[in-house]
């Protein structure tokens, strides 16, 4: 009896470690934009599976291509086709980590840096960028703005539309979070 | 016994812990939503442009989109050096191609061959799913047009309701993979007037075609049309089903496509039953077809 009394306890204890404070979306927001003389870019995708764990401050984001809609159709016919080649690799994923305090019982906005690995088109890259954290209520909102290089994901650009997409693209993230068990 | 209970019990509760604390376990919680959540898309692509060489695809303009189409043919190449095999002599066709919504879109051209005028209707009645559930094949419905506007000094009769004829053609198109696509297109062409009481008003006609993806941005294409309706008995004059052979370069808004093709006419009413050329005996046209997308509308 007292065995079994602790063998319960001690399971409790230890599910009690792993419990973390998980905030979620399946419409987190990303775009992306390239301004050139000859033409400008945009892309948006309003269906951005995102997850933080404010507990062991990690954060995760996983999107598929597809999901990006661009101002002129074509060329979001060719973003998938010919640039990452969405038929191959469908989606583009985050997984991370950022320091920084966010106190989740504050209301508050907090600076961060967020470093982790970005998959796209087949290759994952380390990426370090500045974010924003703010808590309202029982919400977190994560925010980021950064830039890519292309090359970086050897996402190749024939030489003539070079000229026609920014040497490096600008990527705005803004993900509201609920909290989820 | 309890003992060893106790210990499977905290093992497992352990194990549970580890598992939990790893930072993949936050993406694999993602994927996992993501495909319980399902959800699929339209696949796009299935061909670069709206005509394979003379045949037209499944695709069209989306919502707000203009597509100029220049159309080229030469003459038969075996018009001899003197002719410079066939390039001396030239056909045109312009064309314009308007994206009413992302489903339907209205096509207007004309073709410097007997100075024929073309409009047409195309709407998108099933779209290709991405998911294995969803529709294995897109669906178009096309109807349109001809009228030849040529004088004709020694038939005045020939008034512009014998002028007009109209084709219809059901597109059934999928994308097989990201290299290679096909199509089938049970066709029916009306003449209001025809030549003899051998020809027919009604004619029906099978056309298929596909492309085959040679690199990202350039592909092979091939289209037969195979006539099924007996042809009409014109004296000195035989007429062949219309092959044809492309080969598509895309580079940003445009669509370069060289083509062979033993029909001289790129209007449907006359190109698929009345092509002269025949591939055996070289009287084969080279030619081109240039497609310019321009954005009217943004896209929403």
């Amino acid at each position: 009896m007292k065995q079994i009394c602790l063998s319960l306890v001690l399971c409790a204890v230890s599910m009690l470690s792993v419990r973390a404070q998980l905030y979620q979306t399946r419409t987190a927001f990303i775009g992306f934009y390239s301004k050139t003389p000859l033409e400008d870019i945009k892309a948006e995708n309003n269906q951005v599976y995102a997850v933080i764990d404010t507990e062991k401050k990690n954060l995760a984001f996983s999107l598929l291509l597809k999901g990006f809609v661009f101002t002129k159709e074509l060329m979001q016919v060719h973003f998938n086709e010919n640039y990452v080649e969405s038929d191959k690799y469908p989606k583009a994923t985050f997984t991370g980590s950022y320091n920084g305090d966010v106190q989740t019982q504050h209301d508050g906005t907090y600076r961060v840096t967020v470093k982790g690995n970005l998959t796209l088109h087949h290759v994952t890259k380390e990426i370090e960028v500045p974010g924003t954290i703010e808590t309202a209520g029982s919400k977190l909102k994560v925010k980021a703005d950064f830039k890519l290089r292309p090359e970086d994901f050897e996402i190749s650009i024939p030489g003539i539309v070079r000229e026609k997409i920014d040497k490096e693209i600008t990527v705005h993230v803004t993900a509201e979070c609920n909290p989820s068990k | 016994m309890q003992f060893r209970k106790f210990l499977l019990l905290s093992l497992v509760s352990f194990l549970f812990a580890t598992v939990n604390g790893q930072d993949s376990s936050l993406l694999k919680r993602l994927n996992d939503s993501m495909s319980n959540a399902g959800g699929s898309s339209y696949v796009s692509g299935t061909f670069k442009t709206t005509h394979i060489v003379n045949m037209q695809t499944v695709e069209s303009p989306a919502k707000g989109a203009l597509i100029f189409l220049i159309q080229h043919r030469f003459g038969q190449l075996n018009s001899g050096s003197y002719n410079f095999f066939g390039l001396d002599n030239a056909t045109l066709r312009l064309g314009l191609d308007y994206g009413i919504t992302d489903r339907f879109d209205v096509g207007i051209g004309r073709s410097s061959y007997l100075k024929t005028y073309d409009g047409y209707l195309k709407y998108k009645l099933l779209r290709q799913s991405d998911a294995s559930s969803g529709a294995p094949m897109s669906i178009s419905l096309l109807a349109g047009a001809n009228i030849y506007t040529v004088d004709l000094p020694f038939e005045t009769y020939i008034n512009g309701t014998y002028r007009t004829s109209y084709f219809s053609q059901l597109l059934i198109a999928r994308k097989f993979s990201s290299s290679f696509s096909f199509e089938v297109s049970p066709t029916w062409l009306h003449y209001n007037v025809v030549p003899n009481l051998t020809a027919k008003n009604d004619m029906f006609a099978v056309a298929v075609g596909g492309r085959m993806k040679i690199s990202k941005r350039m592909s092979i294409n091939a289209e037969y049309h195979l006539l099924a309706t007996k042809r009409a008995e014109i004296p000195n004059t035989p007429e062949y089903d219309s092959f044809s052979l492309g080969w598509d370069i895309e580079t940003g808004g445009h669509v370069f496509q060289l083509v062979f093709s033993n029909s001289q006419s790129m209007a449907e009413t006359q190109y698929i039953p009345h092509t002269t050329g025949s591939w055996g005996k070289g009287g084969i046209y080279f030619g081109f077809n240039i497609a310019r997308i321009f954005n009217l509308k943004k896209h929403s």
